[in-house]
């Protein structure tokens, strides 16, 4: 792990000048690159292009506000056993404040922020995992500062938010039924700055790789989607991408979690896999440097990429079951015998009457 | 003279129950009903469509007995049934229809339109709605004795003749004899030959029968109005003509409703089972074909089809057993296209016949008998209804067609000989 | 409410709201119309084999002699909807989950692609007995403002399912919940229409075989 908080000749280091000072490859450097280039489908020539540009950037500051989070973003991006392509990410940045990565702490890291900011005053990146609650400043406060107000402060000088994770994007756990600290997310808060939205319970680390280089490279932020997503790797989803489809289109399912179906690697439709509403990139750059993949592995999706997955019906729920269970049984069922007994009541006591009432038809009564 | 819409209004109310309640929830306007429906083929006017004769019928079944229908009238989303509309219905329930029940055996969803235009009927009635003609019928069967007028000194005098013609006694008021034979008016004035040919077989089979004084017709023109108070009245002469006379099984004669009325509808009328069987006429011979008492001799050698009365075959259940006799003595015998229980109605049956302002659509709608019968071009057609006879006749003789009508049982008694010994 | 929201609530409250009025519905509607009763016969049966309410129950399904020529598009395209419906709804995986999640045994289901074709031809013929209605006098006659709705009723669930599938239209998350959502109407307004006939056919068909079973005609 390179060592994150450095002097300011580094930060004002280029790219290429930050990875000759590390002793980065130059050949790690362009597979980084390529392999983003790929990911986000742009066109031929665009690795060279993105190389030379990110190359010559200036790295910039990124100050990352951690708020209603588990810190799993974090974990997703600094796990690995071996520098990976997605640790590059911090070769290509400045991360001037992060709680658990940073060395300093206290006095010290708030005013390593609050130098950071002034000197890259509308230039710099902010970086938020975690939800922010707004039923009470006091359920999540650092330094003694509400969540709320830290953010603002500190994206009045960004140039562009990256939400990173679910909650930052969509409230995310804290922000599941009955959401008890009132949690919200970052774009429902930012109106005035661009904001993109990384989703993903984790999310997957090279989609953040990915966001940070295209901006460097382009100086914007990547087309977003409705939900702003990065389309390039939210525009698809699982199912759309799975290579246990073909299963799901043959009608060959798993029925449960170690039967025959399951050890054949069939369909996890039935177990409540929710990849047919889930944008996401698992299915094809999947995680742990491609290793696998919650289906991969046996477990459905679980659409933690998308807003309230946690409150859509219940993980091993098939979409087309029921989201909770029923209330429809015998007292329903009741309820209609006796309306049913009801009005047959009054239908046979009307036709009592008329029958009762009957006028025995002579031949004079067939005129009027 | 005390018909109303209220009236007509308490008469539907009771007559609707579990089966018209399921099959007006079953419609699905398919319209397969008017493609049965030989006054809908024949002139194409979907005002014909057979469910649609209930229409009136099934808005006030939404309305009194449904909680929806209730409430929608109770808020003016559904109008109530008008006398103005009965009386616009009662061309399309009596006069474009013949109570044949060709609709209610091809409903897909499986409604019996036929057993809801009678009942339909019975609010006709009692609201005054009726056609004239069926009225006067009605009226002459109740107060004198037959739809036609005739009396017993005309049915005596026709006894009479017969007996001369045929040299068998014709037995009148026998007690204790097993069958009671009925007649239609139709054929005391027009086919005395049916009497003449019940004699000859009664003494072929060596089968004792009479007449009855005070119930000889067996039509029921209180049925064919749709009122079952006035049916019953009909029914219930011959009920105690039977019972008095003590005989085992009553027979109904060539006439489609007349055996509907006795032998389907007479139970309920009078509120009891018979202690009588009734048989149509065709049953009997069938009857004495099996045990071997109808040995006929010779055939009919010209080209021969035979119509099938609604009443009888798919409404009574009699289809095997005119074949089986026809069999007997038609050499050349050929049945017409959907002959047997798809039969298509002559077009007078229901009291069609005897509303003259139908005269016209009836003929129209002989197009279709008229098709039945070019696919065959039999020499001369055979049936077992008077009614159907007539109709026959009128409308072959419309479309200008040489084709004689002749009745079974007269057919059949040509084929017996006389006794040996008899003169 | 996103997308997602709305598909739960469709797969949650919304399906809970309709399974109860459609099982009350049914239940109340049966009882309102077979507790009218009806009178005994008291004529003697004539009886026949095979000439019975339960016999009629099948066999009305088949068109009686002479009649597939005079309506085939009644009969073919009926029978091609209402059997492509049934294959549709009870064999395609998704749906098995559901009713079966709802009734209690599983049954195997069909490929997908067979299931698409089927919905594609269930489609086709259901547009037919539209046009049929719209172009035959009798149907066109007969035809109120109840048989478009239900046709359509019917028809969306058709549509918005082979839309959702085949990611046409809409995004998928929302055209599965308007999927859900068009079965869900359907539901709930069955009961209270003509498709009601769903439960009462049987029942209609049972009293016609009866009534002309007790004279000894197999109808």
């Amino acid at each position: 792990m390179t060592s994150l908080v450095d002097s300011v000749a580094a930060r004002n280091a280029t790219v290429e000048e930050e990875l000759a000072r590390r002793g980065i490859d130059r050949r790690e450097f362009f597979k980084l690159c390529g392999a983003i280039a790929s990911l986000m489908a742009l066109p031929a020539g665009a690795a060279e292009q993105l190389a030379a540009a990110v190359a010559k950037a200036r790295r910039p500051s990124v100050i990352w506000l951690s708020f209603q989070e588990c810190t799993g973003c974090t974990e997703a991006l600094t796990r690995s056993h071996s520098p990976s392509l997605e640790s590059l990410i911090f070769d290509l940045i400045s991360l001037d404040y992060h709680h658990t990565l940073q060395a300093a702490s206290g006095d010290a890291a708030e005013a390593a922020r609050e130098a950071a900011m002034k000197e890259n005053a509308g230039k710099y990146l902010v970086v938020v995992d975690g939800s922010i609650p707004l039923g009470n400043p006091g359920y999540s406060t650092i330094a003694g500062v509400s969540n709320i107000e830290t953010l603002k402060e500190v994206v009045a000088g960004a140039a562009a938010v990256i939400a990173m994770g679910t909650c930052a994007a969509y409230g995310g756990l804290p922000a599941a039924q009955p959401n008890p600290t009132g949690a919200v997310a970052i774009r429902d808060l930012i109106k005035d700055k661009p904001v993109v939205n990384i989703p993903g319970c984790p999310p997957i680390p090279i989609v953040m790789t990915g966001v940070i280089a295209h901006y460097l490279a382009f100086g914007a932020l990547p087309e977003l989607d409705g939900l702003g997503r990065p389309k390039a790797f939210y525009g698809e989803t699982i199912h759309d991408r799975c290579y246990r489809r073909p299963f799901y289109d043959q009608g060959k399912f798993a029925e449960t979690f170690d039967d025959e179906g399951a050890r054949r690697g069939w369909c996890l439709f039935k177990l409540g896999c929710k990849g047919p509403v889930t944008y996401n990139a698992c299915a094809t750059s999947k995680w742990n440097g491609g290793v696998s993949f919650p289906i991969q592995s046996g477990h459905g999706c679980i659409g933690c990429s998308e807003p309230n997955f946690w409150d859509a019906g219940g993980f091993y729920n098939a979409l087309s079951m029921p989201a909770h269970p029923l209330n429809v049984g015998a007292g329903i069922a009741a309820a209609g015998a006796a309306a049913g007994v009801a009005v047959t009541f009054f239908n046979r006591g009307k036709k009592g009457a008329a029958k009762a009432g009957h006028e025995t038809t002579t031949l004079d009564d067939l005129e009027k | 003279m005390s018909a109303s819409l209220e009236k007509g209004v308490r008469v539907l109310k009771e007559m609707i129950d579990a089966p018209i309640a399921s099959y007006l929830n079953s419609c699905v306007h398919c319209g397969i009903c008017a493609e049965a429906c030989l006054f809908y083929t024949e002139t194409g006017d979907p005002k014909y469509t057979p469910i649609h004769k209930l229409e009136p019928m099934r808005r006030l079944y939404e309305q009194e007995y449904t909680l929806l229908g209730r409430l929608a009238r109770m808020v003016g989303l559904t109008k109530p049934v008008t006398d103005a509309e009965l009386a616009e219905w009662q061309e399309l329930v009596y006069n474009s229809c013949t109570l044949c029940g060709r609709c209610s055996v091809v409903c897909p969803v499986g409604n019996d339109i036929v057993y809801m235009v009678r009942k339909m009927r019975e609010g006709m009635s009692a609201a005054g709605h009726a056609p004239d003609g069926l009225k006067g019928a009605v009226t002459r069967t109740v107060k004198i004795g037959s739809p036609m007028g005739v009396k017993l000194p005309a049915v005596k005098a026709q006894m009479k003749h017969v007996e001369a013609d045929y040299g068998i006694q014709i037995p009148l008021d026998q007690e204790g004899a097993e069958y009671l034979v009925m007649l239609s008016s139709m054929e005391i004035i027009n086919f005395p030959e049916y009497l003449g040919a019940i004699a000859k077989i009664m003494r072929h089979a060596g089968k004792t029968w009479t007449l009855c004084s005070e119930a000889f017709e067996a039509t029921n023109a209180g049925m064919q109005i749709g009122n079952s108070d006035l049916a019953r009245v009909i029914v219930k002469r011959i009920v105690d003509g039977a019972e008095k006379l003590k005989v085992k099984t009553v027979i109904s004669p060539e006439c489609g409703h007349a055996y509907t009325a006795l032998r389907w509808e007479g139970a309920n009328l009078i509120g009891r089972p018979f202690t009588f069987k009734v048989q149509h006429i065709v049953e009997v011979l069938e009857e004495l074909r099996l045990a071997g008492l109808l040995k006929t001799e010779g055939m009919e050698t010209d080209r021969l089809t035979f119509h099938d009365p609604c009443q009888l075959a798919r409404r009574g259940g009699v289809i095997q057993p005119q074949r089986n006799l026809m069999a007997m003595i038609a050499k050349d015998f050929h049945e017409m296209p959907d002959a047997g229980f798809m039969n298509w109605c002559c077009g007078g049956g229901g009291g069609a016949s005897a509303i003259e302002e139908g005269e016209e659509l009836r003929l129209e709608a002989f197009k279709r008998k008229k098709s039945q019968l070019d696919a065959v071009k039999p020499h001369r057609l055979v049936t077992a209804c008077a009614n159907c006879r007539i109709v026959l006749e009128e409308g072959l003789e419309h479309y200008q067609m040489n084709l004689p009508v002749v009745g079974l049982t007269e057919t059949i008694a040509e084929h017996i000989p006389d006794p040996v010994g008899n003169d | 409410m996103d997308q997602l929201q709305f598909l739960t609530w469709v797969r949650g409250t919304g399906l809970n709201l309709t399974l109860a009025i459609f099982v009350l519905g049914v239940i109340w509607r049966l009882i309102e119309i077979y507790g009218l009763g009806r009178k005994q016969d008291l004529s003697a049966p004539r009886d026949v084999a095979g000439a019975s309410g339960w016999h009629t129950i099948y066999r009305r399904s088949i068109p009686p002699p002479g009649m597939l020529k005079l309506s085939p598009v009644s009969y073919i395209g009926g029978y091609v909807f209402h059997v492509g419906l049934a294959v549709v709804v009870f064999l395609f995986a998704p749906h098995i989950a559901l009713v079966a999640s709802l009734l209690g045994p599983t049954w195997p289901g069909l490929p997908s692609q067979v299931v698409d074709f089927v919905s594609v031809v269930t489609m086709a013929a259901m547009v037919a007995v539209l046009a049929d209605r719209i172009t035959k006098p009798a149907k066109r006659f007969l035809s109120t403002f109840g048989d478009w709705f239900t046709w359509t009723l019917t028809f969306l669930p058709l549509l918005s399912g082979w839309l959702a599938v085949h990611h046409l239209l809409l995004p998928y998350t929302l055209m599965l919940a308007l999927h859900i959502l068009s079965v869900e109407l359907l539901l709930i307004f069955l009961p209270f229409t003509k498709l009601f006939h769903a439960f009462t056919t049987f029942g209609s068909r049972w009293f016609n075989g009866a009534v002309n079973g007790h004279k000894g005609v197999p109808v």
